[in-house]
């Protein structure tokens, strides 16, 4: 939201600047008229309006619901105990950041999630894209991963935190099983489906398997991995708040799961407000840099 | 062309049968390309070429046609090596063929571009494998994608190109890397009445200056007797070699020959290649006199002769799919 705030006020000098060389054009430019100058301030207050139309269009949906949040407990429809209005979990989040806990419990989770996401793509992709292509290794670990992946990693818990106590290492673990099944499933899937004619081109002109690996299969893989990358970014924040519920010290999921024992609701809200949008940017991140990867898909 | 001692390539008893495995799934896909075959009982696999008889000379342009489904793209991954054949030999220079090489370059079908590669980096991607080098590749790229009137669209990914600028990246592609052999599987089936006719101009060109063997699949009974020296004419599933028809352009090729300024060249050859936009719109014909060789009454008794031999086959072909339908 702050960065829809900075997006809306940021046009507003460059408008005034506009009008002002607007006020003034007119003088220097007499004898041709006002044309080119109110030429250029229409099309800056074009650009403004759009943008502002823009950011409002994709914004709107998110501002109805801040607005009902804010409006509901003050009107009574929802108990306001334990639903406070946003404004007063807007000032709980700051007081959080202010003192410092909320970036440090932010910290902690994010140490953890990207440590055992980037474990996981790391081992998930090589994996998958061997496993992929050897056809019979495939074949014979379909099932095993089928069954792994349709185990709830929440369900693992418990077995995690008993094999692994209840410090770092176990939640670093289970946010890397986690991650590895939506990253290998997607990868084994893309090495297997590459479009078929393309391999028959590769095969015709003779390339190497080496070449044909680095040539066709690994850039005909790339957007199919990339979902799986997605996914288990997803995945990664899920898993590590409910872990940090379970036995932590600090966290986002700590930060949540103790407001709430303590009672200090809005607190509790604050963290749930930051998981969703570290999710929220994690996953821009993550389409960013897939648009980056897969830039042909888009543009020249 | 009157004797041929060693045939370039050598289809003997060729057959090609596709395993079936089980028949329900088999019919399913089977029907996505064409439709079960009547004859072929479930389980004993289908068989999409049998008993395919035909020798083709160095440097010679044969033509491949036949009703859809018949067999002409198996035959050409055949030649190409990318399948072998379940019975018979397919020879090339009398040694048979094992696997692909870099000595016969096909244009696929279904294009085969690399979507994440521009239409440069498509042309290129056969050198890389044949070995040029890096500034050698972007040359000959260059040269061959303006030979198909690409020029200027070299950056461009596949998915920015329309479908007949996609099936000529695949065609300069092709011809970039200089194969003994050409396999072109319905390489201007996507073009316009225009392009189509200055690639086939192209194509002759090339093929005159560099003696290519050359195997074109088309659908077009004009543009098989247009670029043929032979026309083979397949049946119907399974396919087989049902007429070669040589194609002789009569003594009027002698003027078109002249009237292109080539001399050169047997059959098949040089009149063809100064053939400007024929059909309706021949008011260009003045460029030396060139006559449009459609206009000749040879080319519309071998037109005739062709299309007599596929309209029995692509008529007993509907009918075999109306039986699998009912079955
Ligand atoms: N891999 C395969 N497995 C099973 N059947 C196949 C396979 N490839 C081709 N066929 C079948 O073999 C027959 C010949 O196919 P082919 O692609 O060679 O036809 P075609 O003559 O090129 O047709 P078109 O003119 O439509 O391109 C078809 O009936 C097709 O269904
Ligand atoms: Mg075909």
């Amino acid at each position: 939201m702050s960065a829809g705030a900075a997006l809306t006020d940021a046009p507003a000098p460059e408008t005034a600047a506009a009008e002002r060389h607007g006020g003034t054009a007119p003088r220097v430019t007499g004898p041709r008229g006002p044309g080119p100058a109110r030429r250029l301030l229409g099309l800056v207050g074009g650009l403004v309006g759009g943008l502002v139309g823009g950011v409002l269009r994709r914004t709107a949906a998110v501002l109805a619901l801040l607005a009902l949040w804010e409006a509901a407990p003050r009107l009574g429809f929802v108990d306001r105990i334990f639903l406070p209005p946003f404004s007063e979990v807007a000032v709980a989040w700051w007081e959080l950041l202010a003192d410092g806990q909320l970036l440090d419990d932010a910290r902690a989770s994010l140490v953890r999630s990207a440590t055992g996401f980037g474990l996981a793509v790391l081992v998930a992709v090589p994996l998958g894209l061997l496993i992929g292509w050897y056809r019979p290794v495939a074949e014979l670990l379909g099932p095993l991963l089928e069954v792994f992946r349709n185990t709830a990693a929440l369900a693992l818990l418990p077995v995690f935190v008993l094999l692994l106590g209840i410090g770092e290492t176990s939640k670093v673990s289970i946010v890397l099983y986690a991650c590895t099944w939506p990253v290998l499933l997607n990868t084994i899937s893309a090495v297997r489906t590459v479009d078929p004619t393309l391999l028959k081109l590769a095969r015709s002109v003779n390339l190497p398997p080496w070449r044909l690996f680095q040539r066709v299969i690994l850039p005909a893989s790339v957007p199919a991995v990339f979902t799986g990358i997605r996914l288990a970014g997803a995945v990664a924040i899920l898993v590590l708040v409910a872990a940090e519920m379970v036995g932590a010290k600090a966290g986002l999921g700590f930060l949540i799961n103790n407001s709430q024992f303590n009672f200090a609701i809005p607190q509790m809200y604050a963290g749930i407000l930051t998981v969703s949008l570290i999710g929220v940017a994690f996953n821009q991140l993550l389409v960013a840099l897939e648009r980056r990867f897969t830039s042909w898909r888009t543009s020249g | 062309m009157t004797t041929k001692p060693i045939p370039k390539i050598r289809f003997e008893r060729v057959g090609m049968t596709f395993p079936v495995r089980a028949p329900r799934g088999a019919r399913a896909r089977i029907s996505s390309g064409a439709r079960d075959p009547a004859r072929s009982p479930a389980g004993a696999g289908f068989t999409a070429l049998e008993d395919i008889e035909l020798d083709i000379a160095d440097g010679e342009f044969t033509v491949l046609v036949g009703p859809s489904g018949c067999g002409k793209s198996t035959l050409l991954d055949l030649l190409g090596g990318l399948a072998l054949p379940t019975s018979g030999r397919v020879l090339l220079d009398g040694e048979p063929v094992t696997g692909p090489g870099r000595d016969r370059g096909t244009v696929f079908q279904q294009y085969a571009l690399l979507p994440w590669r521009t239409a440069r980096g498509n042309v290129e991607f056969g050198l890389e494998a044949a070995g040029v080098p890096r500034r050698e590749r972007a040359e000959r790229a260059g040269e061959f994608l303006s030979l198909v009137g690409l020029d200027g669209f070299g950056d461009r990914h596949p998915h920015e190109l329309s479908g007949g600028m996609r099936q000529r990246v695949a065609i300069a592609r092709s011809l970039a890397y200089d194969p003994d052999v050409l396999l072109m599987d319905e390489p201007f089936g996507a073009l316009d009445a225009q392009t189509r006719e200055s690639l086939q101009d192209e194509l002759l060109r090339v093929w005159q200056r560099t003696r290519k063997t050359v195997v074109f699949i088309t659908h077009s009974i004009d543009e098989a007797v247009l670029l043929g020296q032979r026309v083979a004419v397949l049946t119907s599933r399974p396919g087989r070699v049902k007429e070669v028809v040589p194609i002789a352009l009569g003594d009027g090729r002698a003027d078109i020959r002249a009237g292109g300024g080539r001399a050169d060249n047997d059959l098949a050859g040089g009149g063809r290649s100064g053939d400007v936009p024929s059909g309706d719109d021949r008011t260009g014909g003045g460029r030396g006199g060139v006559e449009d060789p459609r206009s000749t009454p040879e080319f519309a008794r071998h037109r005739h002769r062709i299309w007599e031999l596929l309209h029995d086959e692509v008529s007993r072909a509907q009918e075999l799919e109306r039986e699998a339908v009912a079955l």
